[in-house]
């Protein structure tokens, strides 16, 4: 009947993974794609509000300039600033090799660095080829390696491009492939447009999981069509156990006005707990933080999950 | 309406919340309009044109419990019926049954529950007493060949007694499929569940009717109706209802989605593959040409993305 109905049947009934890491960027993507300019110690309390939820992953801040991320000009104070809690890990984005030092500098132990499956997206968003990208990044890699710190990268576009259109699996898998046999520990898949379906999806991991390790991977959906979460279920389903996402669904599309952007953290913990997965997160905790922030930024939650709760 | 939803009271106080969040103030002044029965009439003539198979056109409750649905008689006899195209029609007893059949209506549904505490508050009588109720409009509805649809409410919670088991969700479905009904509706009616526990109510009630006798219902207020959806499909369901923009609040969540957009259903069914026979763009059509006349926002993400904002 559909392409995902060979193994319909057994996909409903496979084992899903017993414990799912969550990797919060709401701090970082989030706020870089909210309007309102928020102030350090607003950002350093979100943190420290997230870090006392139990996330054990949280993307503190972006080592990009200023001069393109004015929300990110605080990165030094916040890297600074926030309670580091033991167990929890706080990746800072690192364009280029400036950006490491600066990161590394300040305190960071994990930075992140990101590529696209996408030629014109690359050359939109920063100003390069991907494989000229590829080739700064690798500076990067080798010099975290002989500093001791851990590398996440990250591919946009594997399910579409916002001028491109479709984008073959195979150009996903290639990046993929590249950034872990630098030296990446993870690579975390985005859907940058949020246009991918459990379709879509499937085939992208088969691809990918072809050329990279399961457990290397991870998603990143975005739910501006509203597909996030069934995406992230067929990504369970196919055996992957990370997952992005970002408090309060914080950071809308940047290519669809009004549209969302990021798929809530609230939202995927209460999927996950009732797929009886662990996260080690206290939801409740996790909606004070949405709560905050939404607060401060004056305005309404993304997540389906506070809002239900009233926690707006 | 002017009051503050009940919700909404117990968390804060009302100054508090208008004065910490002062985007709510139009939302929780906003008056529950009823809509006209012309503006009715042309959002399912323009639904009818989607290709979309089935319609739920009305309600023949009374009026004094449902005054949205008064125009129920108006609105079946002004519609345009699409051949292909069937418009069933809510009937709760046998009073309603034959208003609705003397109407016109070729197609009815009854609405029971997996819960008592839910059917004795939402119905005023216990799920057997309800169960008594149904077998006389299907009779009758059997006498005239008339087409019954069974829908089973609070599959997988339930707003007062919180869990339901999966045994009394197949017990009920059982019932009503053995009664006559040709489709079982499951609905998850205050959106709690997660694919976790559909994949375990699912299983129950395969049990007891055939897979191709289903349909899921999904709420979508905690936002799990796609991938509990998904997972249905998954497990061998093809039917899905579903509601152009979302339509359709919580009653029992102030200020949280209800049904499950059509619009984000059918990205995702055309996006696995599955054949709808619906065309996305007119449904998106006819949930701009309803949010205009309700001034209000959609609720479907997909219809929002493409920059249908109002």
């Amino acid at each position: 009947l559909f392409n995902m109905s060979a193994v319909a049947g057994l996909r409903a009934g496979r084992t899903l993974p017993d414990k799912v890491k969550i990797v919060e960027v709401g701090p970082r993507d989030g706020l870089q794609n909210e309007k309102t300019i928020v102030p350090t110690e607003t950002k350093i309390h979100l943190i420290d509000m997230l870090s006392a939820s139990g996330l054990s992953v949280i993307e503190a801040t972006s080592f990009v300039s200023p001069k393109w991320v004015p929300q990110m000009a605080d990165q030094v104070e916040v890297m600074k600033g926030i309670d580091r809690k033991p167990g929890v890990s706080y990746p800072v984005l690192t364009p280029n090799l400036k950006g490491f030092q600066a990161a590394v500098k300040a305190g960071a132990s994990e930075v992140a660095i990101f590529g696209a499956a996408s030629e014109l997206f690359s050359k939109k968003n920063i100003n390069c080829s991907v494989e000229e990208s590829l080739q700064r990044f690798d500076e990067v890699v080798r010099m975290a390696k002989e500093a001791g710190v851990r590398v996440r990268g990250y591919v946009s576009c594997v399910l579409g491009c916002p001028y491109e259109g479709n984008v073959a699996p195979e150009k996903v898998a290639h990046v993929a492939k590249r950034l872990y046999s630098m030296g990446c520990y993870e690579i975390s898949l985005g859907d940058t447009t949020g246009v991918g379906t459990p379709g879509s999806m499937s085939d992208m991991l088969e691809a990918v999981s072809r050329e990279v390790p399961v457990n290397a991977l991870a998603v990143h959906c975005h739910d501006t069509y509203g597909q996030a979460l069934a995406n992230i279920l067929v990504a369970l389903q196919m055996g992957i156990s990370v997952i992005d996402s970002s408090v309060a669904g914080l950071g809308g599309c940047p290519y669809a006005s009004g549209a969302s952007g990021n798929v809530a953290t609230e939202d995927v913990v209460y999927m996950l707990h009732g797929l009886g997965i662990q996260t080690g997160v206290d939801l409740s905790k996790l909606m004070d933080a949405g709560a905050f922030i939404c607060r401060t930024l004056n305005r309404r939650t993304s997540s389906k999950v506070a809002q239900a709760t009233c926690k707006l | 309406m002017g009051n503050v939803p009940t919700a909404v009271k117990h968390c804060l106080s009302y100054e508090q919340l208008i004065q910490d969040y002062p985007w709510l103030k139009r939302l929780l002044l906003e008056e529950k309009e009823i809509v006209p029965t012309g503006v009715k009439i042309q959002l399912i003539d323009m639904l009818s044109g989607t290709g979309l198979p089935v319609i739920e056109a009305t309600s023949f409750v009374s009026s004094k419990w449902v005054p949205q649905m008064a125009d129920h008689t108006d609105v079946l006899r002004g519609i345009h019926r699409e051949p292909h195209v069937r418009y069933p029609v809510l009937t709760p007893n046998l009073q309603g049954f034959h208003d609705a059949v003397a109407a016109g209506a070729t197609e009815v549904a009854v609405f029971g529950s997996a819960s008592e505490t839910f059917s004795k508050k939402n119905i005023n009588c216990s799920i057997d007493e309800s169960m008594l109720r149904f077998e006389e409009v299907i009779k009758a509805a059997k006498e005239r060949q008339i087409p019954v649809r069974g829908y089973v409410s609070c599959a997988l919670g339930c707003p007062y007694e919180g869990h339901i088991e999966p045994s009394k969700v197949s017990e009920v479905a059982k019932r009503l499929y053995e009664m006559g009904c040709y489709e079982i509706s499951l609905g998850d009616t205050i959106g709690v569940g997660t694919p976790g526990s559909m994949f375990k109510m699912l299983q129950s009630v395969m049990a007891e009717v055939p897979t191709n006798a289903l349909a899921v219902h999904c709420h979508d207020t905690y936002g799990q109706a796609l991938p509990n959806i998904l997972i249905a499909l998954q497990m061998g369901v093809c039917v899905v209802d579903s509601a152009v923009a979302g339509l359709g609040g919580c009653p029992y969540a102030q200020g949280s989605s209800g049904n499950v957009s059509t619009e984000d259903v059918l990205y995702m069914l055309h996006g696995v593959g599955v054949e709808t026979g619906v065309n996305l763009a007119k449904v998106l059509e006819a949930g701009d040409f309803i949010c205009e006349a309700l001034g209000r926002q959609t609720n479907s993400r997909v219809a929002r993305a493409r920059g249908r904002t109002l």
